[in-house]
């Protein structure tokens, strides 16, 4: 018997499948597209392949597109499978989670290894993978190049938290001739410092905190939220997978139960 | 809905918008409520009611104006309706909890203000909602910006009279809102033309005492420990519709749904299987057709056992003294019970606090929910106090802005399920 856990997020789905021990044996990303059936069908295919068919082994769902996973035994929600994910990944039962996924940003509170509180951006897409993204296709670049082109950056700002704004700013600054490294840096700047406005509602003081999500590749947003946080925030380059891990805990636990 | 056509038309309705709106009401209170299992059977006058939302009412209060009755609509539970009462007259709720009247509302009002000020005046202004044409006055209140302003606009429009609400609740804010009452009780007795005297305004407090205890009934049945006789949002739905109803009927029926419930608690019958996490939900007030947060909730594994707000508790937590000896005396024992209402257009407003703790207790919830209507600041900027008392008390908690839209239905959903699961 097989664990598997499939996020489908807004931008990327991420599956995990691991043996009753958390051993992991397989782990892929794929964009989520227009359609999260769809999606939901290609990772069906992809598991079976892989000799993990989802009706003969267990499965959690998390995520937005959750509900669209016509073969999972079970829904949870990003946010406690991050948790789950993270305790995993870190190995703290007391941390602070900060995952910043396609269209929203989840700060969440540990503690014992559970969801002690979180928060969730609520008005706008400011601070989210989206912001990054949007801004990148302005600038002609992947969001990837942006970060790395933000590290060789100074000195400029966004000030607009509006995505729509925002671009017509990163435009202003294109129109006056604004090196593309300074723009880069303003618009990861602008992200970092919603966060941290977002994580300091939040009783993290103290505790270690967790970069989880797509951005964790990105050692230099790690190392702007560290400056910004004036705290040492962790990451690792299964963090992106946070949620599906998470979702393979629940999915061992499920296992338990039936057999 | 039975042939209320003439009636709209000759309240000078638009009918060819209005009856969009009551093509969609049916399909969303039968996806809301029809679908739960399981419902009390005295819910049945309630359903009723809602299926005859903007006829059976509204005709009866016609009726009462072809007597010579007056209608006063209120949007507010600090206004007395005893005076209203003692006076002859009808009184009904008017607030409006639909996203079909914002729009409306938008037209006269900035955007960023309050959806159910927004809602109340596109109701009237749109001429789309029956009890807002039909009433002889309005009374408004000074408990918000939003709403003191748009009454000006109001105002334009249709008789407005303003009761000035204090804002702290030293023994001279008592005196004060016991001196409004009395101004008030002069205006409705110019507006009917009767005298209110003393015992008729204690006949009306008894009235309305008897409402008030039959709600609580209600309520007191949802207190129990083991055992969910009534969904959050069958009691949300008795609470929205008592702000119209007559009041005595009102009792009746709120009586008859206790009864009901009280033995579901003697039979162990609920609507939700052992072990559902019980939420008290706080905040701003959820007026009728607003079920989305209950909704949202009551699909995501938990129940609301309880309401405080103005749609809940604020509406019939406190009694006013029965049998006073002179109208001064009656209304200073108005202006008592009113002053105990907890508003968050008060400051400071510990109050409240207590209240949410104290019912948390006797409802014995798992968790708190505070929501407030996107823009209605006082709600929002009090929500970092209560959520302070809630962590102290190690109580779990959730804050929610939303409006009447459904756009952010999914987000809520995400962050609600991940709160009922964060309960265990």
């Amino acid at each position: 018997m097989y664990y598997i856990g499939v996020d489908i997020g807004s931008t990327c789905a991420k599956t995990t499948v691991t043996d009753a021990d958390g051993k992991i044996y397989f782990q892929e990303v794929c964009p989520t597209g227009w359609s999260s059936v769809d999606t939901a069908e290609n990772i069906r295919k992809q598991l079976a392949d892989a000799g993990f068919d989802p009706k003969d082994n267990v499965v959690v769902a998390t995520g937005y597109g959750r509900v669209a996973i016509p073969y999972s035994d079970k829904t949870v929600t990003e946010i406690t499978c991050h948790c789950a994910g993270a305790v995993q990944l870190f190995g703290h039962q007391e941390m602070g989670v900060i995952d910043i996924g396609g269209q929203d940003t989840k700060i969440i509170e540990v503690e014992h290894g559970m969801v002690k509180n979180f928060i969730m951006n609520d008005k706008c897409s400011a601070g989210t993978g989206r912001f990054l993204e949007v801004m990148a296709n302005t600038l002609s670049v992947t969001p990837d190049q942006l970060t790395v082109l933000a590290e060789g950056g100074s000195d400029t700002s966004i000030s607009s938290l509006c995505t729509v704004f925002a671009e017509s700013e990163v435009i202003s600054l294109i129109g006056r001739g604004e090196k593309k490294e300074n723009i880069a840096f303003a618009v990861v700047d602008s992200i970092v410092r919603k966060v941290a406005s977002q994580a300091s509602r939040m009783h993290l003081a103290g505790k270690p905190v967790c970069l989880t999500g797509g951005l964790c590749d990105s050692e230099y947003i790690r190392k702007a939220l560290s400056n910004e946080l004036k705290m040492d925030v962790e990451t690792c380059p299964q963090a992106r997978y946070a949620g599906s891990i998470g979702a393979t805990v629940f999915a061992r636990k499920l296992g338990a139960k039936k057999s | 809905m039975s042939d209320y056509l003439q009636m709209w038309k000759d309240l000078d309705m638009d009918i060819e918008t209005h009856d969009m709106l009551c093509q969609v009401l049916p399909t969303a209170f039968g996806d809301t409520f029809l679908s739960m299992e399981n419902r009390p059977e005295s819910m049945g006058f309630y359903d009723f009611v809602v299926s005859e939302i903007h006829g059976i009412r509204p005709s009866e209060m016609i009726a009462a104006q072809a007597e010579g009755k007056k209608v006063v609509g209120t949007f507010c539970v600090y206004v007395p309706d005893e005076v209203i009462n003692a006076a002859g007259a009808l009184f009904s709720g008017l607030c409006g909890g639909s996203q079909f009247w914002v729009p409306g509302g938008e037209k006269y009002l900035p955007k960023n203000t309050c959806p159910l000020v927004k809602a109340s005046l596109g109701a009237r202004f749109d001429r789309t909602c029956p009890f807002f044409r039909l009433v002889d006055m309005i009374v408004g209140e000074t408990t918000c910006d939003a709403k003191k302003k748009a009454y000006e606009i109001l105002g334009q429009d249709v008789p407005m009279y303003i009761m000035d609400m204090p804002q702290m609740k030293r023994d001279i804010d008592i005196q004060k809102w016991a001196d409004e009452i009395k101004a008030f009780a002069a205006k409705m007795e110019e507006l009917t033309g009767n005298t209110i005297t003393i015992d008729g305004l204690n006949d009306a407090i008894k009235t309305i005492n008897n409402k008030r205890k039959a709600l609580a009934r209600i309520y007191d049945a949802r207190k129990n420990a083991d055992n969910i006789p009534i969904s959050g949002l069958d009691a949300l739905l008795i609470m929205q519709i008592a702000f119209f109803d007559d009041p005595a009927r009102c009792a009746e029926m709120a009586n008859k749904v206790a009864d009901e419930l009280e033995q579901r608690n003697k039979d162990g019958v609920s609507v939700f299987p052992a072990g559902t996490k019980r939420i008290l939900l706080t905040g701003t007030p959820l007026a009728i057709p607003n079920w989305k947060l209950h909704h949202i909730i009551e699909t995501s594994g938990a129940a609301v056992v309880c309401e405080e707000m103005c749609t809940g508790t604020r509406y019939f937590e406190n009694l006013v003294d029965e049998d006073n000896a002179t109208l001064d005396d009656a209304y200073m024992a108005l202006s008592k019970r009113y002053m105990k209402n907890n508003c968050s257009c008060f400051t400071p407003n510990q109050g409240r606090i207590d209240d949410i703790l104290r019912m948390a207790k006797e409802y014995n919830v798992d968790g708190v929910i505070d929501t407030n209507l996107k823009f209605c600041c006082l709600y929002d900027t009090e929500r970092r106090s209560v959520e302070e008392a809630m962590n102290e008390a190690g109580i779990p908690f959730l804050g929610i802005e939303t409006d009447y839209t459904d756009s952010d239905a999914e987000q809520l959903r995400t962050r609600i399920e991940a709160f009922v699961e964060m309960l265990g």
